[in-house]
């Protein structure tokens, strides 16, 4: 197989770039990281066709001279789903913005659990899930909690369903 | 027959569309989708006896002269998973209508939940019965896409948050996926998985590894292998309880799919035994630990998820006929009963308000019904006999055994530790969700909260909190969603209040528990289905069967 250099590099400079725009904290740069790294990889299959010939239309150009047209297919196919994924991408950066009002990547509440526990230098919770007040819950959703508010019986008004998942 | 193999594909497909254009019709919409998924249930069975009696069945699509077009097989190993992937799918499908998750318009500007469910399965179909490389990313794509939508769906802050590293950690791997499928193409000019079975053989061993390596990264992240499973138990707690389910049973097991088939048929040679063995212990040892440091039953589920992947990969690694066929028997076993845990969690949810161990305390007296729902299945995954957990286990400690290197040894010890710890986290979600007295759980939560006032605790937070901050009104028209709130109440206060529904949806209950069911249908089968697993693995293991029906000419 002989190799366009030239494409080569180019292929090599975007997905070397995407991978460093990836790993950014801005949703935002990091979708530009997706598309350089996708369109470096585009290229590369553009490589994998081989030489390039003239247009592939059957019966008018002669199959020796034709370029592949596997890659190029495969390429159309791939942009056509990066593209998709841009545009989700956008709407959760957009999504993030709103509730946010910045779009960067979030810790992982997992991480962030760790962290605090470490800052506070207090034991896992699962440490002894039974003992009495001898350190604090579990995640963070325990612990906004807000002091005890005792509700007349019959339930206030609103807050009916008590779940948080099920009527979305 | 072979007309009969693009339909799993196809028929959701169209149904998704139809959907789309009946959104405002929500009881059209339910049939429609309904009727859809179950026939791709009884499609899925005719192909499974069909490929069974009669060999792989094939179809080329486009029309184009037969090596050169897109090919659909359906063999044992394929019509297994398609069927147990839409049965799975129709019981979610059931149980969130019942749910009532799917009529929601008020929130999103149409009813989006059955279209994109349909996707979902369509690409779960297309990923199994894919014949090439290509055909595989781009299965893999569509039911990513879907995926993306159903883990962000209604936006909110949680999910969002969650929805972002999981799109991001996913088009990486999808990125990897299409950079190993030009260097194949470079490699042999092919992407048919029949003719590469050909032809990888003839390339230099360093590039053969390098494209092995490259595709086992890939289904490494969609599988959730360690170390490449961190994403899959932040992001999957935060979806709706039957997305979560239906992720839960079938996203990693198309990974862990794509990982035997390519290892199956395209490498044979190179085994990788030492590596996939390895990963498979630590995958099992971590995720397990991971699962016994939850406090959130959903969180802890998602652990026991990435920790039973484990199992699949050890059987994959042995590659030997008895390793492959465990590994279909678990994926079998493990859709259904992961899946019917989700589910079970969402039935726990709605009649006690939170899924927080903390929180939860009295369910067996509360709901006795319930309480069987969450014993079965757990003790089922945990691997007690006589359940289908346990015949799984036992093939690939078999096959392990009969492989008898020291690192199989190892891998033994380490699947029964699991198990074991399996067992444990099982048991302490039970004893503190079900067997303890609420007012035991709300003297604990009061005691934690006493902590948190002290100042020793997260109360102290820096605001990262999952909700939204009461300061973001900036979408205009958004009707502040209830559920970014998080429920803070325990189950003691709930019965207080009278705040809980005393009853479930009959369909909700119906549909978990008729997975339940098929879960131990599983074990009473067992022997015809590991049977039918063996004969899957041996056309595995003998990868002529499977060439050979893709390519009768034998050309080249």
């Amino acid at each position: 197989v002989t190799a366009n250099i030239a494409l080569v590099v180019v292929a090599a400079a975007s997905v070397g770039g995407g991978v460093y725009l990836m790993l950014e904290r801005s949703l935002t740069r990091v979708l530009i990281g997706v598309i350089m790294l996708s369109n470096g990889v585009n290229t590369m299959i553009l490589v994998a066709g081989g030489p390039a010939g003239r247009a592939p239309l059957s019966k008018l150009v002669d199959p020796d001279e034709m370029s592949d047209p596997l890659p190029q297919a495969l390429i159309l196919t791939a942009i056509v789903i990066t593209l998709g994924t841009t545009a989700f991408m956008l709407a959760m950066s957009h999504r993030n913005w709103q509730l946010n009002g910045h779009d960067d990547v979030q810790d992982d509440a997992e991480d962030r659990i760790v962290r605090r526990r470490a800052e506070q230098d207090v034991p896992s919770d699962t440490y002894d899930l039974n003992q009495r007040g001898e350190y604090t819950p579990d995640d963070e959703q325990a612990v906004s909690v807000p002091p005890h508010r005792p509700t007349p019986a019959g339930g206030g008004p609103g807050r009916t369903k008590a779940g948080t998942e099920e009527d979305s | 027959v072979n007309l009969l193999v693009p339909l799993p594909v196809i028929l959701p497909l169209f149904a998704a569309g139809l959907n789309l254009m009946l959104h405002r019709r929500q009881r059209t919409q339910r049939v429609v989708s309904t009727l859809t998924l179950v026939a791709v249930v009884a499609l899925a069975a005719v192909l499974l006896v069909e490929a069974d009696r009669s060999g792989p069945q094939v179809a080329w699509v486009g029309a184009w002269p037969e090596p050169l077009g897109i090919s659909l097989v359906a063999d044992r190993l394929s019509a297994l998973m398609l069927l147990v992937s839409a049965t799975v799918t129709l019981a979610v499908m059931v149980f969130s209508i019942g749910q009532g998750m799917t009529s929601d318009t008020r929130r999103t500007p149409m009813s989006i939940y059955h279209p994109t469910f349909l996707v979902l399965v369509a690409g779960v179909a297309n990923a199994f019965l894919a014949g090439d490389l290509f055909n595989l990313f781009v299965s893999f794509e569509v039911l990513l896409f879907a995926s993306y939508v159903l883990l962000t769906l209604g936006g909110t802050g949680a999910r969002i948050r969650a929805g972002t590293i999981y799109v991001v950690v996913n088009m990486l791997s999808s990125m990897l996926f299409l950079a190993s499928v030009a260097v194949v193409y470079a490699a042999t000019g092919s992407l048919n998985l029949a003719q590469l079975a050909q032809r990888l053989g003839d390339l230099p061993t360093p590039v053969a590894l390098v494209i092995q390596l490259m595709l086992l990264v890939t289904f490494a992240i969609k599988a959730a292998i360690f170390p490449l499973s961190f994403w899959l138990p932040d992001s999957y707690p935060t979806a709706p309880t039957p997305v979560t389910a239906v992720f839960a049973g079938l996203l990693t097991k198309v990974g862990v799919y794509a990982i035997l088939r390519t290892q199956s048929l395209l490498f044979p040679d190179s085994p990788l035994t030492d590596l996939l063995l390895w990963a498979a212990l630590a995958t099992m040892i971590v995720g397990i630990l991971g699962a016994v440091a939850q406090s959130d039953l959903k969180r802890m589920l998602s652990f026991t998820l990435v920790s039973h992947i484990g199992y699949m990969v050890f059987g994959i690694g042995l590659a030997t006929v008895a390793g492959f066929s465990g590994a279909i028997f678990y994926v079998v076993h493990h859709i259904t009963i992961q899946t019917s845990l989700f589910l079970v969690i969402g039935l726990v949810e709605r009649r006690a308000g939170t899924s927080s161990l903390l929180r939860l305390g009295g369910l067996a007296r509360l709901a006795p019904l319930l309480g069987l729902m969450f014993f079965v299945p757990a003790m089922n995954l945990a691997g007690i006999p006589p359940m289908s957990g346990f015949l799984g286990k036992v093939g690939l400690i078999d096959a392990g055994l009969e492989v008898g290197t020291p690192l199989a040894f190892t891998l033994i010890a380490g699947g029964v530790l699991t198990s074991l710890l399996t067992l444990y986290a099982v048991a302490k979600a039970w004893n503190l969700a079900f067997w303890r007295t609420p007012e035991q759980a709300h003297e604990m939560v009061m005691s934690l909260r006493d902590g948190a006032r002290d100042g020793r605790g997260y109360g102290a937070g820096d605001g990262d909190g999952w909700g939204v901050p009461a300061s973001t009104g900036a979408s205009p028209g958004r009707d502040q969603p209830a559920d970014d709130e998080e429920e803070t109440r325990d189950l003691q206060e709930l019965l207080d209040v009278g705040a809980l529904p005393s009853r479930l949806p009959r369909s909700m209950v119906g549909s978990a528990g008729a997975l339940i069911g098929l879960s131990l249908g599983i074990t009473l089968a067992a022997g015809p289905l590991y049977a039918y697993t063996e004969r899957a693995a041996t056309d595995l293991k003998d990868r002529d069967v499977y060439i050979g029906s893709v390519l009768p000419g034998g050309s080249s």
